[in-house]
């Protein structure tokens, strides 16, 4: 069906003489342009365009591609570097150059790449949707499956083998249904699961702040505010690097081409700490920097989430990155405005509590049609504009994040990384995860985090008492606290990530060390009973040897040895 | 395409409407005959097949439902040359010197495209600028956008010119230019930056365009985007290392939320358009360095805070998307200290890849952070001064004390023609660093601290 522009002022155009429906993809002008139905009134449609509009006249040409937008699911994804409508963008450089210049369709998944199919069902099967019928071996460690599309099922009539372009049929159905290795999905729907469980397992990131005190569960969601040097590049890509998931989807969302250019550098030359692999190779990148169009901007945060509900449908578990939601947030605001929407609070449109919701609720743990298990964790970072939490966008995130981490700029000037601040931050999934804890760490590791928490806490309130009158001024007991909460910060909760030991820490030996600092307390509280003077207690040596234990290659032998002296030092003050 | 229609319906504020035109183009240029003689140019923001609304550059005085209306067929588009640089043209790029009319190499849409972000080369040459605070401790780089936050009052044209006269990559010869676009500043103003590009020989260098504060305010949407058509140019197709001055931010903005009104728009955060922050992306975005080509495009804009407020939406949007801001201090210019730059609240965000061993020097990041250090604490211990006295203080509180004075008056203040060097200011740094007890440096590695500590320093 063709129509023509009726009207056109900026990223929204008018369009009449056909009849989309919502959410149709169509290409304005003689240069097809792509956009997307947004709104339809009477005869007209209003349509967002993902790409520049200038010269382009009403009377133009429309063409409605009758789909909603979608993207390429099949191998070749990972190690992509797609802009917010999955254009890869070597290919955008080959095809116009150094700058993005319009009217130019990219496919998100290569066609010419052959790739070996191995079936995993025979001819007379019957298949449903979801089911795996073949694996690819996409990089050397990720074993693509590939998937009847969810709404496709039969009986196989025909299964090949051997070497294919993604979309060259390699399944025929009873009832003549040919299916590629490639299916397109809209990215505005979630891909459909058998069940969703509740998270119960947490995302191990080896960060001791994250995983011993604010803990993410695999399928949950987390956000992180992004203060001016806070250092969330550095934490986002530990995260990257050592998040115990399968693979990895990030989003630059309207942020800065240059940081942009940064990420697209230096992501190629991560090295994954499993396999020794490079990163990407488990790994999807979507740039999509502020000065792209705004459409686009709208939908890249839809385009890696259904890629990363692709690969939790194969039974990985996934984690995405969302930086920033509030880039996204602020394309929603501006296309509403074009739109002429009765603005809701600051401006952004009434909806947006609504799509933050949506786009969150995306995230969980699963068990796919396939009847894989696998999971999103979804980690949006938000920027408040002048450090305000109280904009809506932060507001509306924390609302439904079980996690929040807050980055803290005065940490990280007092050089305390990760510079995430522990009386702010907090964790939802701490209950729910109880039982994990107990069973695969320690089953005092609960209540020795609690306790840790505790006395933390504590020490903020101590805090504001010694800024007045001096530490000396104390009792003893609450001069023995701020000990101890100096060790928790300086021993447990600091991790350098430059450290080749120290960027990861497995949970066995965050509980070791956690447990070692509760024992000095311990003793040291029976040792202040006897009557031990404070000074002796404080002077024992092996506290401050504690402190590069974590550090060393081989840390069981060098706690031991410390413990073992800490023991005898308390011995010899006598009183334990 | 030169067919002249004078089916005018309406005039408003700087936009006029017209009726039963042929299809026209969104963005594309309009040449409106006023009934006078006299010309004036617009752009088309609003085209359907029953109206068409075209802002007009100039302003629409004069404007009456018998003038004629053309368009052009195409957007607009400014003719580049390399005779471009010693040229003064018009906020609108016409000639004001009295010059002849650029001879067009090629003739380039003012939009711009966006840089795929895959051709981007992260920045990460040093560009010298002479000022201790800018060099030391918020380096520039090449390929940056560092806008300077000021306020009414404050010497932050002295500084851009001063950055002007002396910025440079040191021990390179490669091209050097200068674009200066002014939106909306007064005509005092615009002479002294003219006079002042003539006195020191950097006119030769330079292509200024002019947009005063008696131009049209719609005018000022155009003149950055010619600007930096103009310094892309330079950059990409005559590896020219460009730096490009846009003052003043504020203006643009300004005439950005004038245009919305004017066009019935649903106003955002204290009434500018709410594509303030693609607005200003679509300008600040065009700074960079691309693989493989050897020019650069690096922006120093001028944004002066109403009310010095810095969580107004004009500095805070543009700190979303530039790379840091050097922040003017009322509190320093009020002491007498040229030029008043505090360095507390100023960040480069790209300093950490454009300094070092081989860039800048090895000892260069800890002595920054040392003073930072030491000065953030000076200052902190100066608010307790004043309620307690400095005798209070213990001694070591006592020296950061001074220290922060010292920092403030010898590696702040500086002359308006001192063209300090890199070696210069880490010296001045080590100078006022040896104040201190040695132990009060703990950022400093004692590698450095043996190298260049005057103490140690073995010559």
């Amino acid at each position: 069906m063709k129509g023509e522009i009726y009207r056109v002022a900026g990223p929204v155009v008018t369009i009449m003489g056909i009849k989309p429906k919502m959410y149709d993809v169509v290409h304005v002008g003689h240069e097809g342009l792509m956009g997307e139905v947004i709104r339809i009134e009477g005869d007209k449609a209003t349509v967002q365009v993902y790409e520049d509009t200038s010269g382009i006249k009403p009377g133009e040409p429309v063409v409605n591609t009758g789909m909603s937008l979608s993207v390429e699911l099949g191998p070749g994804l990972l190690e992509s570097i797609y802009d917010g409508i999955q254009r890869p963008l070597k290919v955008l450089q080959e095809k116009m150059g150094d700058f993005i210049d319009r009217g130019v369709t990219a496919n998100g998944l290569d066609r010419e790449r052959v790739w070996e199919f191995k079936p995993t069902v025979s001819s007379g099967d019957s298949v449903t949707g979801g089911q795996t019928i073949g694996v690819v071996q996409e990089t050397e460690n990720v074993e693509h499956k590939i998937m009847m599309p969810p709404t496709v099922s039969g009986t196989v009539e025909e299964i090949k083998s051997g070497k294919f372009k993604v979309d060259e049929t390699v399944c025929v159905l009873t009832d003549g249904t040919e299916v590629s290795m490639m299916q397109k999905w809209p990215v505005r729907m979630p891909r459909p699961v058998e069940k969703k469980f509740i998270p119960r397992k947490p995302l191990i990131t080896g960060q001791r702040i994250l995983d011993g005190l604010f803990p993410v569960a695999k399928g949950g969601t987390a956000a992180i505010p992004g203060p001016f040097g806070s250092g969330k590049t550095v934490t986002q890509q530990q995260l990257a690097k050592w998040s115990d998931t399968d693979i990895v989807v990030y989003i630059g969302c309207g942020e800065r081409g240059n940081e942009m250019a940064d990420v697209l550098n230096e992501f190629p030359e991560l090295q994954d700490p499993k396999t020794g692999r490079p990163l990407m190779e488990r790994t999807v990148l979507i740039a999509n920097t502020s000065n792209m169009p705004v459409a686009a901007r709208e939908a890249s945060v839809y385009t890696g989430i259904t890629i990363a509900e692709y690969y939790r449908d194969m039974g990985y578990d996934v984690s995405l990155m969302a930086d920033s939601s509030s880039r996204w947030a602020e394309a929603m605001r501006e296309i509403s405005s074009r739109l002429e929407e009765m603005p809701g609070e600051e401006g952004y449109p009434a909806y947006l509590s609504a799509r933050l919701s949506e786009f969150y609720e995306r995230a969980g743990a699963v068990k796919s049609l396939a009847a894989e298990e696998g999971s999103i964790t979804v980690i949006g970072a938000v920027s408040p504009p002048g450090g305000d939490f109280s904009e809506p966008v932060t507001q509306n995130t924390l609302r439904i994040v079980k996690v929040f981490w807050a980055l803290d700029a005065k940490l990280a000037q007092r050089r305390h990384f990760p510079s995430i601040d522990w009386l702010t931050s907090y964790s939802l999934y701490t209950q729910g995860l109880s039982d994990w804890f107990a069973e695969n760490v320690a089953p005092d590791w609960v209540p020795l985090r609690d306790h840790a928490m505790d006395l933390l806490q504590q020490e903020s309130e101590l805090q504001e008492i010694v800024q007045l009158v001096g530490s000396d001024a104390l009792p003893e007991d609450q001069q023995l606290v701020l000990e101890i909460c100096r060790m928790l910060r300086e021993y447990f909760l600091q991790q350098n990530a430059f450290h080749p030991v120290d960027t990861y820490c497995p949970f066995d030996k965050q509980y070791k060390l956690l447990k070692a600092i509760s024992k000095y307390s311990d003793m040291a509280q029976a040792s202040l009973e006897a009557g031990i003077p404070m000074k002796d207690i404080l002077s024992i040596e092996s506290k401050d040897e504690l402190a590069k234990v974590k550090f060393e290659e081989n840390f069981d032998d060098a706690l031991n040895v410390v413990m073992e002296k800490m023991d005898k030092e308390f011995a010899a003050l006598g009183g334990n | 395409m030169t067919k002249e229609y004078k089916t005018i319906t309406e005039i408003s504020g700087p936009l006029m409407f017209l009726e039963k035109t042929e299809p026209v183009g969104y963005g594309e240029l309009v040449h409106i005959n006023l009934p006078d003689g006299t010309t004036k140019r617009g752009q088309v923001l609003d085209t359907s097949a029953d109206v068409v609304a075209v802002q007009v550059f100039e302003g629409t005085g004069g404007l009456n439902e018998e003038s004629g209306v053309v368009f052009s067929g195409e957007t607009i588009k400014l003719p580049v040359s390399k005779d471009m640089l010693g040229r003064i043209l018009s906020g609108s790029g016409e000639p004001l010197d009295g010059g002849p009319r650029i001879v067009p190499e090629d003739r380039v849409d003012v939009n711009g495209a966006s840089m795929n972000p895959y051709s981007r080369m992260p920045p990460e040459d040093f560009i010298q600028t002479g000022i201790s605070t800018i060099d030391g401790t918020n380096t520039l780089v090449r390929g940056q956008k560092l806008p300077i936050f000021s306020g009414s009052g404050l010497p932050h044209n002295e500084i851009a010119l001063q950055i002007a006269r002396q910025a440079k990559v040191p021990g390179s010869e490669e091209p050097f230019a200068v674009v200066f676009a002014a939106m909306g500043i007064t005509n005092e103003e615009a002479q002294y930056f003219m006079e002042d590009f003539e006195k020191t020989g950097a006119l030769e260098r330079a292509v200024v365009f002019l947009n005063l504060a008696d131009d049209p305010a719609v005018e000022r949407i155009i003149t950055p985007r010619m600007a930096l058509t103009a310094a892309e140019y330079l950059a990409y197709e005559h590896d020219m290392h460009v730096l490009v001055i846009l003052t003043d931010i504020t203006n643009y903005c300004e005439a950005l939320r004038q245009m919305g009104a004017a066009r019935e728009e649903v106003p955002g955060r204290r009434g500018y358009p709410g594509y303030m922050y693609t607005d200003l992306a679509s300008l600040y975005e065009r700074a960079g360095v691309i693989k493989g080509r050897k020019g650069s495009v690096t922006q120093f804009s001028i944004l002066t805070m109403p009310g010095d407020d810095i969580t107004h939406p004009i500095p805070d949007l543009s700190g979303y998307i530039t790379e840091g801001q050097i922040v003017v201090s009322r509190e320093l210019h009020m002491k007498g200290i040229y030029p008043p730059i505090n360095v507390l609240p100023s960040l480069s965000r790209l300093m950490n890849s454009g300094i070092g061993d081989g860039k800048t020097r090895d000892d260069h990041k800890a002595v920054s952070d040392q003073m930072y250090a030491g000065y953030a604490e000076g200052r902190d211990l100066r608010g307790l001064v004043a309620i307690v006295g400095k005798e209070a203080l213990s001694d070591r509180d006592q020296k950061i004390l001074e220290f922060a004075d010292l920092f403030e008056d010898r590696f702040v203040r500086q002359g308006r023609d001192e063209d300090r060097s890199i070696e210069d200011t880490l010296q001045v740094g080590w100078d006022i660093l040896s104040e201190l007890p040695e132990a009060l440096l703990t950022r400093i590695d004692n590698k450095y601290i043996d190298k260049y500590h005057p103490a140690h320093k073995s010559n």
